[in-house]
């Protein structure tokens, strides 16, 4: 076999994508496909050229990412086979999508021996970041529709990149990009993608300009090991504390700078992130697995794999993905220890479906919305919350404490604005596999749906393969909460909300009831009603996060009413609210409801959610999270006001031990 | 007239491997990758598959002589092999191969080499076939195949 990569056509690096290709996109999608079986790399050429594709063909992985290195923006999308002998599918898998930042499919064969051995293929590559899982032989039907990858992560990424460096930076940089770009249509972007991408790239060289500040250094470029001295320096560090200057010396390794090793942190926080849930730009998703959880939920393993299944189709994903991912078996959640359901009282939460946000629960990752099945959350009314339910969100908080880093992101799930909200798996755990931050969000289910912006379809079908697209594109806006990547120290985590106005398209939240567990999750979201949040762009640093009022509902109160306290809702809270390590009414944390200003926001607080939170409901938007432990009439009450728009703020969330205290309406 | 009878001899021969379950589905998304700017697509996969598992099949050929037998490596062997069969539809021979790997994971030499032996046999067969199966199907041109099997 020949070592060398076999163009099938030309990498055009001189291509302008924009120019040419707009029209025709999909057509002329740069794909690359790594696999060490020369039968099936020239079948799945010939398929890819069949779908108007440009395809570069490599049976090596080192080749392939020498030529995806020496080229970075020669491809759009790259699929790799899991088992190559000459490296592990999956570290390269990891490098590309954490260096280059090119939406990766997995695929291999079909398990043969258990559905676990399958579950575990693609869940692991979701866990290192693949965006969707080809069973073999692939069929020429599963490669039509590959480019909604590339659609997706650009989205995301950029609202990512816009968030993380408007937060980190101040954002002027970005904010000229945000101007131009804009993402309030998934789809219909697609042109502007690519000059977004083009713009992104610039920025990501301005960025590195900046950095080096003065002379433009030479690019370095992150070899495997060189990246794996680097996560070992970050993992010693913990992730929070994490700081290029550390990592720096903790590498040694000579003639890296700070800036190197700035922009590499940068990227591999985004990274992960997305693992975690692609929480954040997701929207809407990261919210809602907290909640939606049932109990059954299994431990978050996998899913987070799932989760953004669920989110992918809550949204936009297509079936096919999901039904790959079926095919891979991916078998329910087996609940893995865990952290596991932090989510999974979530579920009860919920039933609520509004408002449920398990803000922190961004970590939660995985809390299966066990229950494959179960997924019961919302059918529509909310199930009140045993307070042993509470006990375990609670429970479930403080796990997500661990969790951290994520947590942030989970934010950007809970927050997002009107995006309906991922269906928690349903049916599908929501396995989140204790990623790091893991934000699954799963997708408050709330079924109400109705009023609470666009349910999430729950992803019921995530059973299958992990391979959930990662990026799941929520709404346009979701809140840039990523740039808080440990929340967990302060308690108040204030966790940015981004405001968007609602352009978050929710997901749609195709009831997948039928799906698995049938549970839809109906993205809590409320959102849809907190369109209002349009007010609040990301106003996100503002938020003071009130959460550490705890137990008081007085702290909510004055924190509604006065704006200043800027909401977040921090659709994941960020573990930072999560940890309220102090349990029992003690973890307060307030999750902000995003978007929905004020009034929708006392929906959101789910009953079932119970989540202390804290959260300070910025008048403008009041993105409270509230976990209140509403009685199901009371919920209902509550939520049918919403749809009116009436939103009974309920200042008083009795965030402590939740108590579900009806929160007056 | 010739042309025709050989025409359906080609027919009757490609529907007669989908019925003994030499071939199945995926061969048929290999026809429908044939077209004009490639029209013997599927003999040069089929020729590709039978010259790259060739290597395979001695390579476990030789591991299964070894003693004690190394089962991940014979796993991982076949594990390659069944892609590659299973790409171009193989599937009496990727059915074989699955067998294979159970044994495998189960432990089971005998079973390996019981399985293994089996395997081959149908591989050769299932290469002689298809040999015949283009050789007639380059008298008649392009095929109005892609039917599916019923």
């Amino acid at each position: 076999m020949n070592p060398s990569c076999g163009k099938g056509s030309m990498l055009t690096s001189s291509r302008k994508s924009s120019e040419v290709v707009l029209d025709q996109f999909p057509a002329g999608l740069r794909v690359l496909v790594v696999d060490d079986d020369p039968t099936c790399l020239k079948i799945v050429e010939k398929m890819l050229r069949t779908c108007h594709y440009e395809v570069t063909t490599c049976n090596r992985a080192e080749t392939a990412l020498a030529s995806l290195q020496a080229n970075r923006n020669g491809f759009d999308i790259v699929i790799s086979d899991v088992h190559m002998p000459d490296m592990d599918g999956f570290k390269l898998l990891e490098l590309i999508g954490l260096e280059m930042d090119l939406p990766v499919i997995n695929s291999g064969h079909r398990a043969v021996m258990s559905a676990d051995d399958g579950k575990q293929v693609v869940m692991k590559g979701v866990t290192h970041g693949a965006c969707d899982y080809l069973i073999k032989p692939i069929r020429i039907e599963e490669l039509k529709n590959i480019w909604q990858h590339v659609v997706r992560k650009r989205k995301n990424e950029w609202k990512e990149l816009e968030q993380s460096v408007s937060i980190e930076d101040g954002g002027d940089k970005m904010q000229k990009q945000s101007e131009d770009v804009d993402y309030s249509s998934s789809a219909n972007e697609v042109g502007n993608w690519k000059s977004s991408k083009r713009r992104k790239d610039d920025e990501d060289e301005l960025e590195d300009k900046d950095d080096t500040s003065t002379l433009k250094k030479p690019r370095v470029v992150w070899s495997v090991e060189l990246h794996q001295q680097f996560v070992a320096a970050v993992n010693q560090l913990g992730i929070d504390k994490a700081v290029p200057k550390k990592i720096l010396e903790l590498m040694n390794v000579p003639g890296l700078t700070r800036e190197n090793v700035a922009s590499h942190l940068q990227k591999y926080r985004l990274y992960l992130r997305r693992l975690s849930g692609v929480p954040q730009h997701q929207g809407g998703i990261n919210a809602s697995f907290i909640g939606t959880q049932d109990a059954t939920f299994s431990p978050i393993s996998s899913l987070t794999g799932l989760d953004l299944r669920a989110l992918a189709v809550a949204g936009q994903l297509p079936e096919q993905s999901l039904s790959t991912l079926h095919a891979a078996s991916f078998a329910r959640p087996s609940p893995k220890s865990g952290q596991p359901v932090p989510m999974v009282d979530q579920r009860n939460i919920f039933s609520f479906n509004n408002s449920k946000f398990k803000t922190g629960e961004g970590q939660l990752q995985q809390p299966n919305l066990g229950n494959s099945n179960q997924m019961n959350l919302l059918h529509g009314i909310p199930t009140t919350m045993e307070p042993k339910q509470l006990a375990e969100l609670h429970q479930s908080f403080e796990n997500m404490s661990n969790m951290q880093a994520s947590v942030c992101q989970s934010n950007s799930l809970l927050m997002h604005r009107g995006s309906t909200r991922f269906p928690p798996n349903m049916g599908q755990p929501l396995v989140s596999n204790g990623l790091p931050g893991g934000l699954l969000l799963r997708n408050i289910s709330a079924e109400n749906g109705r009023g609470l912006g666009g349910y999430a379809s729950p992803v019921s079908q995530t059973t299958s393969s992990a391979a959930l697209t990662f990026p799941m594109n929520h709404g346009p806006e979701l809140p840039g909460s990523n740039s808080f990547p440990t929340l967990g120290s302060p308690p108040g985590i204030p966790s940015l909300t981004q405001k968007g106005p609602s352009k978050e398209d929710i997901p749609v939240n195709s009831d997948a009831k039928g799906s698995s567990a049938g549970g839809i999750i109906p993205g809590y979201y409320l959102l849809n009603d907190l369109q209002q949040l349009q007010s609040n762009d990301w106003e996100v640093r503002n938020v003071g996060l009130a959460f550490n009022s705890p137990q008081n509902t007085s702290s909510l109160t004055g924190n509604l009413e006065n704006p200043a306290s800027s909401l977040f809702v921090q659709q994941g809270i960020s573990s930072g609210s999560m940890r309220n390590s102090s349990s029992g009414g003690g973890s307060k944390v307030s999750y902000l409801v995003e978007g929905t200003h004020h009034q929708n926001l006392s929906s959101i607080v789910n009953s079932s959610v119970r989540i202390k939170s804290e959260s300070v409901a910025d008048t403008g938007c009041q993105n409270i999270l509230y976990t209140q432990h509403f009685g199901q009439e009371d919920l209902m009450s509550v939520l049918l006001k919403q749809q009116e728009g009436i939103a009974p703020v309920n200042p008083e969330f009795d965030l402590d031990g939740y108590s579900m205290d009806n929160i007056h309406v | 007239m010739e042309k025709n009878q050989i025409h359906r001899q080609v027919a009757l021969l490609r529907q007669s491997l989908f019925d003994q379950g030499f071939i199945d589905e995926q061969f048929v998304q290999l026809e429908e990758l044939q077209d004009d700017t490639n029209p013997k697509f599927v003999e040069e996969v089929v020729t590709l598959y039978y010259r790259d598992s060739t290597r395979l099949i001695v390579c476990i050929e030789q591991a299964l002589d070894k003693n004690p037998l190394d089962f991940n490596k014979l796993d991982s062997l076949m594990h390659q092999f069944k892609g590659s069969s299973s790409s171009i539809g193989a599937r009496k021979v990727t059915a074989e191969s699955t067998q294979f790997r159970e044994y495998c994971k189960a432990g089971n030499g005998e079973g390996c080499m019981r399985s293994f032996q089996q395997m081959k046999k149908e591989y050769i067969t299932l290469k002689k076939k298809l040999e015949t199966y283009f050789q007639l199907a380059r008298q008649v041109g392009p095929l109005d195949s892609t039917s599916r099997p019923n």
